[in-house]
């Protein structure tokens, strides 16, 4: 297994964090069983579960802190590593292999320069696998956040992407030294 | 109770209402094999090996979490239960590497017990292992190691953590074929929370927990832990004249096989080379003043005849010119009881002084003198054990998750386990404050008010045990009406805790039916020591939680035999067992056993010592384990009066702070060379046996005054100290029934008045020992120094779980030492940034009295405007700072409140001589707006520009330039003024 890291919420984030725990606070009663819903409620918001998260919650549940990590890691649907802002999550399932959906992932890879698991240095998109959709009969599919995209092609996919990239502003070259 | 009959493979047995089918099985005398069950801990299932064939049950269910029921029909072993369990272990081995012959553990692994139980076939080993797994094994604590790939995932060390120990520093990670037990984020145990208690190393059933450097013992020797007053029994495991590894005694009623970080990992002090091993006499001429660097210039090593002929001189020349009171002599809550006993006899009835006394002072003697004018007795009411019958445990001025570690698990588990609800006064955040119901951050010094107010409220609430009162009590009229001004309100402003959080508190407290006052250093170390302890009294007697089980008084005593030296009379009024020197009937009793003339003068309490040392009136100091050069409050104020001593005699087990002063050193025995008794906290009188010889020419510390004493011309012949604890039974009524062959096991807890008496594990029932309870008129008084303008921030100390006391034992002992190198204050975030400090920074600590220097570490754990350090520390002693003034009742100093002054040392250093980093460092930011400054000036300091400003003030450290222009920040210099100047 590769050792995954563990990262901490950068500087910005801080306040982010302590707005979200003052909700957190109110929405629930800090009973043990609720650690699972804090965690997805942390994550939502958070895009991951930092450090500073799970210390937090493992206060207000009065649960050790490495209950409270053993717990998220048990779980696949937690991340320990910022995302982007967009997921993209490509099937690597029977059915979609069979249509391709390594090449796809590899096109994909290559556009935006970062493996599985990884951000994009911009912040905008984290790439991942996923086993099955349970939408074979579309395959090869492509899930970025909530929508599902079917019978993808390569040129379909990276225009799509693309579109979602330009509609960003690139960043301000120009102020660069 | 209720018994449930079974039938295990067709023997019948009957078991308790509510064991498991594992249980009976035990108590059928089979054995199933299993290796995730431990008794200690809740039923687990986890590795499925105990299964068995319950008749009319599906299936095969584990025994260690199946209840046992009327007439159940169990096999223990099937052929379809040994294929199962054969697949089980298998798999276990399968995935786990081959190094049985190299590994520590294997004497005790139980995965090399069960496989060969029940034999495994290599063949099918081999078609079930995967690829061999590389874990990287965590090396990082310094007592022991992690392996992962040696882990079957029993969880026992999970569960030993978090249901025993209650830390949870680690748990199950991943999951699948990746699960692995790790601390919270991966992290090095170092780096965790992990208090290096070792308990899951003690039950890992393999090689995945071992400690560093493991040897077998050849035998082991039952004794108890040196360190704190908790008394826990322990197994000194010993090869080749060396402690190779220390556990438990599961047998023992304190601990039950539980140890803390330093009993089990902190004794190798005993060998260490520092170890004194020849008597020491100081060079001729050499003066006080000079630092010991060089042991050998300042002292010669000497015979023990010239040591002792010197010592007996030197005493003899003492009482001839200045008379029996200009010797003084500090006995040792470190000593077992007999030495004690010899120590003070020695000083009665040889020196003819009650001029003895013991560290007590500077600890619990306000609770002794409390405790004996409300009650009769000046110890701990109940026993430990009285913490898991209660239903509300209130923890004031004791961080007892670190002081007293095993007693602090009790209250934790009290907690987590039994539903008990905690009550936490202290002005620290501690540990315990997580699981509290309240915590009261009261300010120190304000306990008095704190109780008052909460005893009002008890009153208004009716809550008050008006029978008790009553029928056991005496005085309550004028107490009750005392309480009348301490209304919530005026309450609340002396103490800085809202109103509502005492009611609260006291309504929690006066409801319960059975309730405990646990208390350390924080009520005693005032000059309001006494009256503090008096407060505890009366609330404890107010609501009638006193003389039964799961109540009780209970003053945390420190040291592991400080109960036992104050039993034994190292005190300056008393004699053993608390009876008054100036009594004359006891002191006839005694003149009568000890054949000749008793002072019934009352002696000098430490304190009073260290003074008439400083004035010239007290000539000659005996101190035997002690080192009141690291624990007396004004050091350098204590350090000049030992200096004027005209003689210091030192007998200890290393070269002290205190032995540097000295003129004569005598090499003294540790806890693991002699026999004899320790008295703990709850009053349990437990046997200390001899495991090791003395190293060199040191000696035991009985014999060594029993030698002297047949100089002066009274011999002292006992040929053990079992003798030894005849005599004091004899002279001593709370010890009449104790003698050694009694303690074997687990010791007995005086009062003990006779042979066949069984002690006493709870005072005070029925009728206090003094006939009624007083109760005392207390009313809060502020502490000695408050922080003023210079000196700001109010000080506390106290304690950290990984040092004890001054030290001298727990600084040589490498694992202790490795967990905690250095010394660090405790400061409060606000503070640092408004001093722009930040952790890891070194600081200057001042008060009135002295300086230490110590790095800062920042934390919630003190409120703003305080701070707090540990007095372990010789190159910083906290102690510098404190303030020597004391309780005008018991005489024991102010440790917990002082003022003092914090500053970056490079800052101090530099504004030394410059007076515009003097300005800034003495004021709080904001000072230069009222400084006529040039507009070059002006515009430098705004802009934080410090080349321009280096060229006025001299080159700055690269530290320092980083706070000035954090503190430029902070002074708000405004541009607009500066463009208007
Ligand atoms: S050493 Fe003690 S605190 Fe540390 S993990 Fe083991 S049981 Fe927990
Ligand atoms: S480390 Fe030891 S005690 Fe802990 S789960 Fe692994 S084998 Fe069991
Ligand atoms: S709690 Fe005290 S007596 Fe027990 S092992 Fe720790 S230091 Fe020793
Ligand atoms: S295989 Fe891709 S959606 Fe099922
Ligand atoms: S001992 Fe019963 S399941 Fe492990």
């Amino acid at each position: 297994m590769e050792q995954a890291i563990y990262a901490e919420l950068p500087e910005e984030g801080r306040s982010e964090i302590e707005d979200l725990f003052n909700e957190m606070r109110k929405e629930f009663k800090g009973r043990p069983e609720e650690l699972i819903p804090m965690l997805q409620r942390a994550q939502r918001r958070l895009g991951f579960l930092p450090e500073q998260a799970m210390l937090e919650i493992a206060r207000i549940t009065r649960l050790s802190a490495a209950r409270v990590f053993g717990t998220a890691t048990f779980y696949a649907q937690f991340r320990f590593q910022p995302v982007g802002k967009y997921i993209v999550r490509v099937c690597r399932g029977t059915a979609c292999h069979v249509k391709g959906s390594d090449r796809l992932l590899e096109t994909i890879v290559g556009y935006l320069h970062a493996v599985p698991g990884q951000m994009t240095p911009d912040g905008l998109f984290t790439i991942e696998t996923v086993a099955c959709f349970g939408s074979c009969a579309l395959a090869p599919v492509m899930v970025i956040n909530d929508s599902v995209y079917g019978s993808l092609n390569r040129s379909r996919a990276l225009k799509l992407l693309g579109e979602i990239r330009n509609s960003f502003p690139l960043p301000k070259l120009a102020s660069l030294p | 109770m209720m018994k449930v009959k079974l039938n295990i493979d067709g023997q019948a047995v009957s078991v308790r209402e509510g064991s498991t089918v594992l249980q009976a099985i035990e108590k059928a005398g089979r054995y199933v094999p299993t290796l995730c069950h431990d008794p200690a801990l809740k039923p687990f299932g986890a590795c499925r090996l105990c299964i068995v064939e319950i008749k009319g049950m599906r299936g095969l269910p584990t025994s260690c979490t199946t209840p046992a029921q009327e007439g159940m029909v169990v096999s223990t072993e099937t052929e379809e239960i040994r294929r199962m369990r054969r697949t089980i272990v298998e798999l276990a081995i399968a995935n786990h590497p081959y190094e049985c012959l190299l590994c520590n553990k294997s004497q005790d692994c139980e995965l090399l017990k069960v496989a060969r139980y029940v034999g495994v076939d290599p063949e099918s080993i081999g078609r079930l292992r995967r690829r061999t797994r590389k874990r990287p094994p965590d090396r990082s604590n310094p007592a022991f190691d992690f392996e992962p790939d040696k882990c079957i995932l029993c969880g026992k060390c999970v569960r030993r953590c978090d249901e025993v120990v209650g830390v949870g520093a680690i748990d199950f990670c991943q999951r699948g074929y990746d699960t692995m037990i790790s601390p919270f984020g991966n992290k090095p145990l170092a780096k965790s929370i992990c208090q290096s208690c070792g308990e899951c190393v003690e039950h890992c059933p393999t090689g995945a927990l071992v400690p560093k450097r493991l040897l077998i013992p050849e035998r082991e020797i039952e004794t108890i832990c040196p360190y704190c007053g908790v008394g826990c029994s322990i197994h000194l495991g010993i090869r080749a004249g060396r402690i190779v590894r220390v556990r438990g005694d599961e047998k023992s009623p304190v601990n039950r096989g539980e140890l803390c970080v330093k009993g089990r990992y902190g004794l190798d002090f005993v060998h260490h080379k520092d170890r004194l091993t020849r008597p020491l006499i100081r060079r001729e001429g050499v003066p006080k003043d000079v630092s010991v660097f060089d042991i050998e210039k300042v002292f010669r090593e000497v015979s023990w005849n010239e040591a002792l002929e010197r010592v007996a001189q030197s005493i003899d020349k003492t009482l001839n010119h200045h008379g029996h009171d200009a010797i003084g002599l500090l006995s040792s809550a470190k000593c077992t009881n007999e030495e004690n006993y010899v120590f003070q006899k020695f000083a009665r009835a040889v020196l003819g002084t009650n001029n003895v006394d013991h560290c007590a002072r500077l600890c619990h003697a306000s609770t002794v003198a409390a405790a004996l004018a409300a009650f009769g007795d000046g110890a701990m009411s109940n026993s430990i054990s009285d913490i898991d019958q209660a239903e509300v445990l209130f923890v004031i001025g004791s961080n007892t998750t670190e002081c007293h570690p095993i007693i602090g698990r009790k209250i934790r588990r009290a907690v987590k386990h039994n539903g008990a609800k905690l009550i936490v006064a202290d002005p620290r955040r501690i540990e315990l404050c997580d699981i509290a119901e309240v915590h009261l951050d009261h300010l120190p010094g304000t306990d008095a008010a704190l109780l008052n107010g909460m005893m009002r409220q008890i009153v208004e609430e009716n809550l008050q045990d008006k029978t008790f009162i009553a029928e056991r009590c005496e005085e309550f009229e004028p107490f009750l009406e005392s309480l009348k001004q301490y209304d919530l309100k005026t309450v609340e402003a002396l103490t800085g805790v809202s109103g509502e959080r005492i009611r609260q508190s006291a309504i929690l407290f006066g409801k319960a039916k059975k309730a405990i006052v646990l208390y350390g250093m924080g009520i005693t170390q005032h000059t309001t020591g006494t009256d503090n302890a008096k407060t505890v009294a009366n609330l404890l007697m107010l609501t009638g939680n006193l003389g039964r089980r799961g109540t009780g008084f209970s003053p945390l005593r420190g040291q592991n035999n400080v109960q036992g030296a104050c039993d034994m009379g190292a005190l300056p009024v008393v004699y053993p067992g608390y009876q008054r020197v100036d009594d004359p009937q006891v002191r006839e009793k005694f003149e009568k056993a000890w054949r000749t003339k008793l002072s019934e003068r009352p002696g000098l309490t430490i304190t009073e010592m260290i003074q008439a040392a400083y004035e010239g009136q007290l000539k000659a100091l005996y101190v035997m384990g002690e080192n009141p050069m690291l624990s007396e409050p004004d050091l350098d104020h204590a350090r000049e009066a030992l200096s004027r001593l005209e003689l210091l005699i030192v007998q200890d087990i290393f070269f002290t702070e205190t032995a540097q002063l000295a003129d004569v050193i005598l090499p003294a025995a540790s806890f693991a060379e002699k026999d004899g008794t320790f008295t703990n906290t709850e009053r349990r009188v437990q046997l200390v046996r001899k495991a090791l010889e003395t190293p060199g020419e040191a000696n035991l510390d009985s014999e060594i005054i029993a030698k002297i004493s047949k100089r002066l011309g009274y011999p002292m012949d006992y040929p053990s100290s079992a003798e030894i604890m005849d005599e004091i039974g004899r002279l001593t009524p709370i010890y009449g029934g104790i003698n050694h062959d009694r303690l074997n096991r687990s010791g007995v807890q005086w009062p003990c008045w006779d042979r066949k008496h069984p002690g006493t594990p709870i005072l005070h029932k029925g009728q206090f020992t003094r006939g009624r309870g007083k109760f005392h008129v207390v009313h809060d008084r502020p502490p000695a120094e408050l922080p003023t303008f210079a000196y700001p921030l109010l000080l506390t100390t106290g304690r950290i779980l990984e040092h004890w006391h001054t030290g001298s034992m727990s600084h040589r002992s490498h694992v202790l030492e490795t967990l905690v190198p250095e010394s660090h204050v405790e400061i409060n975030p606000a503070d640092a940034s408004r001093l722009g400090i930040v952790e890891g920074d070194v600081v200057s600590l001042s008060s009135r009295r002295g300086a230490v220097q110590t790095k800062v570490r920042k934390t919630h754990r003190v409120r703003p405007g305080q701070a707090f350090m540990a007095f372990h520390w010789r190159e910083a002693p906290a102690n510098r700072l404190t303030n020597p003034a004391f309780d005008p009742q018991a005489k024991i100093p102010e440790f917990k409140v002082s003022s003092i002054n914090a500053i970056l040392t490079v800052l101090e250093r530099s504004a030394e001589d410059n007076r515009f980093l003097t300005a800034l460092a003495e004021n709080p930011a904001g000072v230069l707006a009222s400084y006529d400054l040039t507009p070059e000036h002006r515009k430098a300091l705004v802009e934080g520009d410090i080349a321009s400003i280096e060229k006025w003030v001299g080159p700055l450290e690269e530290r320092l330039q980083v706070w000035l222009k954090a503190r430029l920040k902070q002074e708000k210099i405004s541009e607009k003024l500066a463009s208007r100047v």
